[in-house]
């Protein structure tokens, strides 16, 4: 069912998961072409990371088709390991190809610094703010040199101002690095601000309700009256 | 200092019971007719407690190597962990009582049967949190290491380990003042010298101070291993592991 295509997208086509009697996902069909970042959003529950998990081939679908590009997870927690300091926790992936924890941390320290993290090398997850974890949990994320990143709601657990300033942050990031991006959230301004399609999955079993092609300029602003009208039709097929 | 103050109220209450004449002091002798038997007795004390104190190292660190060895026997296989677990549980029903004197026909009256009876009676919550621990691995973390390409192995040794190794240490903590207990248990079964041996020849003997003074110091030997143990484990986890303060 799976298997790697050369050019580093994402083709879903007419997908299905059951977990036992509960039908998760229904049909869903989604397409990323290399270096396009599709956001997914719907309710809680309605099989949003279901949909990453088939993706990063973490589960395989009952029905439909999965065409991906190698893709890494960015799990909802930042599930970064308590007892490592944060330049090790972004070596990770480093560490896992082979490499000594010294080349690791050489490896990743270059963009350790660039994402604002220098002086916090040695700091556990527990001594950082939660920007500043996930931060280190997408640094992770990239390191693993993986042409598909599938974030998880990154910015959930954050407070509304560090989640903006994120935002903009990971536009940033990805206009330097960029990859193939499938980015599950709740929010929809979130989906907007950073998306070049947006995907409006209905409650349990998601199905798409609605795909948007936001063609807008980046930097994006959340004021633009593009991207507000935008937000008004996903979040009426959203509550549709 | 709230402890200190604690201790103090306590060793004054007894000081006053044992001096009251309301029971003989071959019985319960006062804490200070205990402390000049610390003094008196230190030599004595010193020699037998070295020996204490080995049998209670060894012990606790090869109840340390099994347990946490069994603890990651049967996370990796379900079919061990099935069979295994229930003997586990039934291996601490033994009555250390009745199978120390056997271990000692078996074994000899050396340092070998003290060091079996003693993680005999440790492994068991070692066991028991170093599983929890390497089951409580959170799921997402094994999930990202997997597009990560990491191997089962990988996964264990950057996951799994490190939040295994602070657990174990925390069952050995648990486990601190039953092995002092079982040291005595063995010593009692057979022995030269030691606390336990001490203490079993100074009660016939009417020396009850000499006695209650093995038994102090083999209370301090118990939270001087527990501090120890919490150091060790706050040193692998500054976040999880440490001492109750």
């Amino acid at each position: 069912m799976r298997r790697a295509t050369d050019e580093g997208g994402v083709l879903l086509e007419g997908v299905s998961k059951v977990f036992g009697t509960l039908r998760v996902l229904d049909d869903v069909s989604l397409h990323a072409g290399p270096g396009e970042v599709v956001a997914v959003v719907g309710p809680s529950g309605c099989g949003k990371s279901t949909l990453l998990e088939l993706a990063c081939g973490l589960q395989t679908p009952e029905a439909g088709t999965i065409r991906a590009a190698p893709a890494v997870l960015m799990p909802q927690r930042d599930s970064l390991l308590p007892w490592a300091g944060a330049l090790d926790n972004a070596a990770l992936p480093l560490r896992l190809k082979g490499q000594n924890r010294a080349t690791a941390r050489a490896g990743a320290h270059e963009t350790f610094a660039t994402f604002g993290l220098a002086g916090f090398e040695g700091a556990r997850p527990h001594e950082l703010s939660g920007g500043m974890r996930q931060r280190v949990a997408f640094l992770r994320t990239l390191l693993a040199g993986k042409p598909v990143l599938c974030l998880d709601e990154p910015f959930a657990s954050l407070d509304a101002l560090t989640r903006q300033e994120l935002q903009t942050w990971l536009a940033d990031a990805l206009q330097t690095e960029p990859r193939t991006v499938l980015l599950v959230t709740h929010d929809v301004e979130e989906a907007l601000v950073l998306a070049d399609r947006v995907l409006v999955l209905s409650p349990r079993p998601g199905t798409v309700r609605a795909t948007l092609e936001v063609e807008l300029p980046r930097p994006r602003s959340r004021t633009d009256p593009a991207l507000v009208a935008l937000r008004e039709r996903a979040l009426g097929e959203l509550v549709a | 200092m709230t402890a200190a103050l604690l201790v103090l109220v306590f060793l004054g209450g007894w000081e006053i019971y044992a001096r009251s004449g309301a029971v003989d002091d071959l019985i319960l002798p006062a804490p200070t007719q205990i402390a000049d038997a610390i003094g008196h007795d230190h030599h004595l004390l010193w020699d037998n407690f070295l020996v204490t104190a080995s049998e209670v190292a060894v012990g606790l660190l090869a109840a340390l190597v099994l347990g946490f060895g069994l603890a990651v026997t049967l996370h990796f296989s379900r079919t061990a962990r099935r069979a295994v677990y229930p003997l586990l549980v039934g291996s601490q029903a033994l009555p250390v009582v009745v199978i120390a004197p056997l271990l000692l026909v078996w074994l000899g009256f050396g340092l070998g049967p003290k060091v079996v009876i003693i993680a005999l009676v440790c492994f068991f919550p070692i066991v028991v949190t170093t599983l929890d621990a390497l089951r409580g691995v959170d799921a997402d973390t094994l999930k990202l290491l997997r597009t990560m390409d990491a191997t089962r192995w990988q996964a264990f040794r950057f996951a799994e380990l490190p939040a295994a190794a602070p657990a174990a240490l925390s069952g050995a903590k648990i486990a601190v003042a039953v092995s002092v207990i079982g040291a005595v248990f063995a010593e009692y079964a057979g022995s030269e010298s030691g606390l336990g041996h001490l203490i079993l020849q100074a009660i016939p003997q009417l020396q009850t101070a000499r006695a209650y003074a093995a038994v102090v110091i083999l209370a301090a030997l118990a939270v001087a291993l527990f501090y120890l143990l919490s150091a060790a484990e706050r040193w692998l986890n500054p976040r999880t592991g440490g001492t109750p303060s």
